[in-house]
């Protein structure tokens, strides 16, 4: 049985036939888009590694059949920067040390974007700490991470306000 | 494809040599998702290789259905033992101080839950996937032993690796007998898996008698040749890369069946194959933290000084191959005591065998011993701080020896002032918040040794006045492409821009292993020594050059900095490296160096690293919750060379402590042998929510006789100390002291001291 599907990633347009129902978005992306940036921790919907967006919203990519995902947009870490221009929770990640050996950064990332977008943590650390909560991290780069999303979030009111 | 890491100038610049807080140089590869770990590598042709592992703890694989897997569209092959190639090397053969036995489909033989017993590969993962789960394995099963009830009790040659199991100093009945406040008191450990994020993944591609493997790695050059034995070829025949490791923990430095599988597939199907275990595989054959049982029997005179330590520490290990957690070693070198004895006992049990994982055997040990010491000082009516200072040894309490350097007191001064530890009641359940929560403050000391490992470093000067330095080091998160790059700089007189560092491939020289908290002082210390050697390398041909401003001052009389030679008593006299060059004819010169230590330093001291840990709970009382509410560190580690990264590893290193006190367990039930929590909802580690404001203080120490930049490291103390300091700070908040970890609110709500 084959599928086809079309999604939009990190704004380009992709037609996709898939060969096998079971695929997942996240293997989707990594075995077959060549879009590897997306990590896989667990493949169960517990580490968080493969957060995604997926029309705005952060979901773990590995719970997500590929074939269901038909017409949505999807960013992946790899779609975040601008060209050179870094996204403000990619630049904070980098100046508060919200990482070690990077393995879950890509979906503390793309997490903290998610967070923010839902704009439901405000300046709380406490509330930022239950809302990057589905996203481990083995190494222990908490701290970092904490200031990193506080301070990203920071920056970005700063530059709606201006 | 992962090539070696080749790091330009870092994108932020806040310092250019040792000391400076640097930021990380690979961290725009890490923001952006570009840092390729080894399961982002696809070779054209790839094929998918899949493990299928037993569901018994103990027994034999009476059969697999073969043939429905291999009718499953897209499965290639299916490896069992009845097919399986031969190796070069027997599995159950241990090769060199570190090896460990391996289970490769040798037999039928079911030793532990998820070990291998036969692996798909198909063109696709879902096939191979499904491939794995039609094999349905019957089998003869044996009763599993998991418990130490239920195992098999020896007593082990050696524990850790190659460390002598008992150890005695003084008479230590006559300490016993001799003290006025006992302690008796047993802890115990539960097996606990590294679960690094990045799942041990394997990326194999021959090309004829030449092998290229993508896989995460924490002894580069030393499993390169391991790899070759298994498959009958010359090390240099295979490239090992390594760039970047979602994390390691000890479990990737170490062999495994699943790799030699996914290799010997790429050999037979003549295309390359990516082998990614999935999360419950985990949880059997890539090593893990044995249990441990701890007994301690401590004596204190009237004043509260040690007058017997007494620490026995009994590890699981499996039944095939021994790695016994030397717990009791924790006891050695800290407290001082007229008599210490320690000993091990070993149990075999149907589980993997352990390994080395973050702070092996410290990290039981430590937690055992300072919740000992804690009931000590209780039992002496003296505060946990003083009672420490009252037990502070002076010099290696094992050995007799003086420290290279110690500056513990100073740790316990400044951590004690920035938690605020002055004015804690001595008896517990003083202390509510506003919400009614019982708070509690705890301690412990934190210690851990500075080994170093045999490492090899390449520095080459270039006529454009940058140089290449070059070391197969590996990187797993403690920032050694940025703390070696500064250490190579400084080496060389260079700024760190000018610095191209490569690292993280086989075909370097020998980085050594990034474990023990040793890489930074060894990899370190080789490439220093390659830097000063080429130096010493320039500065012959300038010295000897009519033209050089620097002719005729002799090698010892110039000095290196900023990229140029300075002649030492005259600073007027001076030329830069690329002049050098450029009129010598060499488009470059190279230098070699190694890492070792003194040889005489090392016979006559004792060479650790030493803190103080210091934790706040608030435990609710009807509920038994636990929250640490503040974590305060501080460290001795000799020197620091990059504060930034040395902080993140503390960190990280206090929240493995968080974790041992509060959270990780693995789970077998009795009956099936089985780990009931084999994945990331069941197995606990600490997630953000669980993490407190932190601290950890780096205190300064100049250790001259640890290696010439007098580096010890980071990696593994923060954990010990910490799991001492939150348990102590749970009693402290309960009177409860629970003496299994982890401290889950069952084992504070069903204890009979609980109720208010
Ligand atoms: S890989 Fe998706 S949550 Fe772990
Ligand atoms: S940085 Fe290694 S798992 Fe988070």
């Amino acid at each position: 049985m084959t599928l086809s599907v079309t999604l939009s990633v990190n704004g380009v347009r992709r037609d996709v036939t898939l060969e096998d129902p079971r695929v997942t978005l996240l293997d989707l992306l990594r075995e077959r888009l060549d879009l590897v940036g997306t990590k896989k921790g667990c493949d169960r919907g517990q580490c968080g590694a493969c957060t995604v967006l997926v029309d705005g919203r952060r979901i773990n990519s590995c719970l997500a059949l590929a074939a269901s995902y038909d017409g949505a947009d999807i960013v992946t870490i790899e779609g975040l920067a601008k060209g050179d221009l870094l996204d403000p929770v990619q630049a904070a990640f980098i100046a508060h040390d919200g990482f070690q050996c990077g393995f879950c950064t890509p979906g503390q990332i793309m997490s903290a974007v998610g967070l923010i977008n839902e704009g439901e943590a405000g300046d709380d650390p406490d509330r930022v700490r239950e809302g990057m909560s589905g996203n481990l991290c083995r190494c222990g780069a908490h701290a970092g991470i904490v200031e990193a999303v506080l301070d990203a979030q920071k920056q970005l009111q700063q530059r709606r306000v201006a | 494809m992962s090539d070696a890491i080749t790091l330009p100038a870092p994108h932020v610049r806040l310092g250019s040599s040792s000391g400076q807080p640097v930021t990380r140089r690979d961290g725009h590869l890490k923001v952006t998702g570009a840092a390729t770990y080894a399961a982002d590598n696809h070779p054209a042709g790839m094929l998918y290789a899949v493990i299928a592992v037993s569901t018994i703890a103990r027994g034999r694989v009476t059969s697999l259905d073969v043939e429905a897997a291999k009718a499953h569209p897209g499965v290639v092959e299916v490896i069992t033992p009845a097919n399986r190639p031969p190796l070069s090397l027997d599995p159950d053969e241990k090769v060199g101080l570190f090896g460990f036995r391996i289970d490769a489909l040798q037999n039928d033989r079911v030793r532990y839950a998820r070990q291998p017993i036969a692996l798909v590969v198909a063109e696709t993962l879902e096939a191979a996937t499904e491939g794995a789960r039609l094999l349905s394995p019957t089998y003869e099963v044996e009763p599993a032993r998991v418990t130490f009830e239920d195992g098999e009790a020896y007593d082990p040659p050696a524990v850790g690796v190659g460390a002598p199991p008992n150890f005695a100093k003084g008479d230590i009945a006559a300490g016993h007998a001799a003290a006025t406040h006992r302690v008796d008191t047993t802890y115990e450990t539960p097996a606990q898996y590294h679960n690094a994020m990045e799942p041990h993944a394997m990326v194999a591609e021959w090309n004829g008698d030449h092998l290229t493997i993508d896989t995460p790695n924490q002894a580069i050059v030393m499993s390169r040749a391991l790899f070759a034995g298994y498959f009958g070829i010359p090390p240099e025949n295979v490239l090992l890369r390594s760039p970047f490791l979602g994390g390691g923990f000890g479990s990737k430095a170490i062999m495994n069946g699943p790799y030699i599988l996914a290799i010997l597939a790429a050999r037979m199907m003549q295309r390359p194959v990516k082998m990614v275990l999935p999360r419950d595989q985990m949880f059997g054959p890539v090593g893990h933290r044995g249990a441990t049982q701890q007994h301690l029997r401590l004596g204190m005179d009237a004043e509260g000084h040690l007058t017997a330590l007494e620490h026995n520490a009994v590890a699981t290990t499996s039944t095939f191959d021994d790695f016994i957690e030397p717990a009791a070693n924790a006891s050695h070198n800290l407290y001082a005591s007229p008599a210490i004895s320690t000993r091990h006992g070993g149990v075999r049990v149907d589980i993997g065998t352990p390994g080395p994982m973050r702070a092996p055997g410290e990290a039981s040990g430590s937690a055992a011993l300072e919740c000992a010491i804690d009931e000590a000082a209780l039992a002496c009516g003296i505060d946990p701080l003083e009672f420490r200072l009252r037990n502070y040894s002076e010099t290696d309490p094992a050995s007799g020896k003086p420290f290279s350097a110690k500056a513990l007191r100073e740790c316990y001064a400044e951590g004690a002032k920035a938690f605020g530890w002055a004015g804690r009641p001595l008896s517990p359940r003083q202390m509510k918040d506003v919400q009614g929560r019982l708070v509690g403050w705890g301690m412990g000391s934190a210690m851990f040794p500075c080994p170093m490992f045999p490492a090899t470093a390449r520095a080459t000067l270039r006529s454009d006045g940058t140089a290449l330095v070059e070391t197969a080091g590996a990187d797993m998160g403690q920032g050694a492409w940025t703390a070696l790059a500064q250490i190579a700089a400084d080496g060389l007189g260079l700024d760190v821009e000018r610095i191209e560092f490569r690292s993280g491939t086989s075909d370097l020289p020998d980085g050594g292993v990034a474990g023990g908290s040793g890489h930074t002082a060894s990899a370190g210390t080789a490439l220093h020594n390659a830097g000063t050697d080429a130096i010493a390398r320039l500065a012959e041909i300038a010295t000897a050059d009519r033209k050089s401003p620097l002719f005729g001052a002799g090698n010892a009389g110039v000095e290196a900095r900023d990229g140029r030679l300075y002649h030492r008593g005259d600073e007027t006299r001076s030329e830069s490296y690329a002049d050098i060059l450029a009129r010598s004819g060499n488009a470059s010169v190279e230098g070699n160096g190694t890492g070792a230590r003194d040889p005489k330093d090392a016979e006559e001291r004792a060479m650790f690293s030493h803190g103080a840990v210091f934790a706040e709970v608030k435990v609710d009382p009807d509920l038994g919750q636990v929250m640490v509410t503040r974590l305060v560190g501080a460290f001795a580690a000799g020197r620091i060379i990059n504060p930034k990264l040395a902080r993140s590893q503390l960190y990280g290193g206090m929240i493995w402590g968080v974790s041992f006190a509060l959270h990780e367990e693995a789970v077998h039930d009795r009956r099936s042998g089985r780990i009931m929590n084999a994945d990331l909802a069941g197995y606990h580690i600490p997630v953000h929510a669980d993490i407190p404001d932190m601290q950890a203080l780096l205190i300064h120490e100049d250790d001259p006789y640890v290696n010439v930049l007098g580096v010890k490291g980071v990696g593994e103390i923060g954990v010990t100390g910490t799991v001492g300091a939150i348990a102590n700070a749970i009693w402290h908040a309960t009177g409860v002291r629970v003496r299994r970890f982890p401290i889950t609110l069952d084992k504070l709500i069903l204890d009979p001291g609980m109720p208010a």
